[in-house]
């Protein structure tokens, strides 16, 4: 089976010299929600944009659903829905108005029926004859997400989607997005909330300085870049780490009520026991054990920072 | 061909022409009115005939092609100006439509938009002098070319406008003096020698003498010479977009 999107040796050089894109090689499969990561100007809009017929390759080739996006680009692009990162907007066209035109416009026969159902699902059908210029910020992305979706797209690319967005519509894009993935669309969204990727991917991608550093599934990428904390609250305050204890590398915390533990959950033998045993024997006394795994935030930092 | 894509720009286009109809419409009818009654009534009244034509009935022509031109331009190069400024060009560029398509659209909703205006300022003219037409099917055929060889010109320079003052700089400096000394008011043979000779070179000059011959068979050039350097001028233009489109000079990076 191909992929949803396949790119092979992608470079992207702007006239002004700058490299956006070099040597990417990225499959994304059919059905599955792909998170790009990366720091600001790490080249995600530009991968997407190339992707999508707005910015001219340097060299490489991409294929949507198996279609070459340039030399067959009406196939590949009538498979692709784009929300782009920027509230671009027809102030005096009403909110029917626009999606209809783009279901127009990406060669699809009028069909209200769908137009009707897509404004219903993402709240927007009371506003269905308002300007798009009186709508606020977070209607005005349900309408580009309205828009992407109006010619019944198989992939669907979200490039920042929940940028500026509060935290309500935040959750209600999410459970869109988990629907259209349920009705087998491919998705591929860049964020910078990680939370996000965390939440919605099922792999992730990350982007450095306009190479892809790394693709893994989620799960996997949590459990192999993951670390574990046991943090123990002492009963009372110390000022350094016991003696006894040091074989374990603990830290004691800048207020001197925790000890904190770092292990690798992959290892056969984390050292818990062990270190609880010799806790009783040094006679250190605790009153809380709390534990926490390394978010996607502190694995993707490290990975990003590493490069530099 | 995405014929749903053509529909889809043409009425946008369109829909936008009957929001902005004041600015569209209704004050081009305006100022050719204003021009009949000074050039027409006021002053006219004074000149003598020209070839047979009463000077009102003379510039008539004249003033429907000072129109077609400056609003064929100014239609359709904010037609596409304007989503490129805004950023809505977006979706126009990741939309499965040829560049034929997308010139089909936008250039034949501007030139639309230019004929209808040509035929109200006609009708409004014949309602201050008596007109008659010798040629009519000759008289829409140019009114349908010019329409659409300025649109596609205006487009072109909607794309190249990187700011308003560019959108506004070549109808201003260029086609306004270009449609003033092209004989709108006057028939080239009313000039020194000198200047008919200058004035050749105003392509102008073949659009309002070919149109002025639908009306009254006179006309400074030959009519078949109008018609080429139009049609030369239509295919400039398309050769110009195609390279456009090719190298997405001003749409992509």
């Amino acid at each position: 089976m191909s992929s949803a999107i396949s790119v092979t040796s992608l470079y992207k050089t702007y006239s002004t010299g700058f490299e956006a894109l070099k040597n990417i090689n990225l499959d994304i499969r059919h059905g599955e929600i792909f998170a790009l990561l990366g720091p600001n100007g790490a080249g995600k809009t530009t991968l997407i944009s190339a992707i999508c017929g707005i910015v001219n390759p340097t060299s490489g080739t991409i294929l949507a659903d198996g279609h070459d996006v340039i030399k067959d680009y009406r196939a590949a692009r009538s498979k692709i829905g784009l929300v782009p990162q920027e509230l671009t907007t027809d102030a005096f066209e009403t909110v029917w108005g626009t999606v209809s035109f783009s279901r127009g416009l990406f060669g699809k026969p009028a069909n209200p029926g769908h137009i009707e159902k897509i404004l219903k699902e993402l709240s927007l059908w009371d506003k269905k004859d308002s300007k798009l210029m009186t709508l606020s910020g977070g209607m005005k992305r349900r309408v580009m997400i309205a828009k992407a979706l109006s010619h019944e797209p198989q992939i669907l690319f979200l490039d920042e989607p929940t940028a500026g967005v509060d935290v309500e519509l935040r959750r209600d894009m999410w459970s869109v997005v988990r629907e259209l993935r349920g009705s087998g669309v491919t998705i591929i969204l860049t964020t910078h909330y990680i939370e996000e990727a965390q939440q919605m991917a099922d792999r992730i991608g990350v982007i450095s300085h306009g190479e892809i550093i790394l693709v893994e599934e989620k799960d996997e990428l949590m459990r192999s870049l993951g670390k574990k904390q046991l943090r123990l609250h002492l009963q009372e305050k110390r000022d350094s780490v016991p003696e006894a204890l040091a074989a374990y590398g603990l830290e004691l915390s800048p207020d001197g009520c925790e000890l904190i533990y770092t292990y690798d959950t992959q290892k056969e033998r984390t050292g818990i026991t062990a270190l609880l045993q010799d806790l009783g024997k040094a006679d250190v006394r605790f009153k809380d054990i709390q534990t926490r795994e390394s978010s996607l935030e502190d694995i993707f930092v490290n990975l990003v920072r590493e490069r530099k | 061909m995405n014929l749903y894509a053509i529909k889809a720009i043409y009425l946008f286009e369109m829909h936008r022409t009957w929001r902005t109809i004041m600015q569209s419409v209704i004050s081009p009818v305006l100022s050719t009115s204003l021009y009949f009654v000074v050039f027409g009534s006021a002053i006219g009244g004074r000149i003598p005939e020209i070839n047979g034509v009463s000077y009102g009935a003379f510039i008539v022509p004249g003033l429907i092609m000072l129109s077609l031109l400056t609003q064929s331009i100014s239609n359709a190069s904010f037609g596409i100006y304007f989503p490129k400024f805004v950023g809505t060009i977006y979706e126009l560029l990741s939309a499965p439509v040829s560049y034929v398509e997308i010139v089909i659209a936008y250039v034949g909703a501007a030139a639309t938009k230019s004929i209808l205006l040509g035929v109200i300022i006609l009708a409004t003219a014949s309602l201050f002098v008596p007109l008659r037409i010798e040629h009519p099917f000759v008289m829409l055929l140019f009114l349908v070319l010019t329409a659409v060889t300025f649109s596609m010109f205006g487009f072109i320079i909607g794309i190249w406008a990187d700011g308003f003052e560019k959108l506004q700089l070549v109808p201003l400096m260029i086609i306004t003096p270009l449609t003033f000394l092209g004989g709108s008011f006057y028939a080239v043979d009313m000039l020194p020698p000198f200047w008919q000779t200058v004035t050749l070179f105003n392509p102008v000059v073949y659009l309002i003498s070919g149109f002025r011959w639908s009306f009254f068979g006179l006309s400074d050039v030959h009519i078949g010479t109008s018609l080429a350097i139009t049609a030369l001028f239509l295919l400039a233009c398309m050769l110009i977009l195609r390279w456009i489109f090719k190298t997405g000079y001003r749409l992509k990076s």
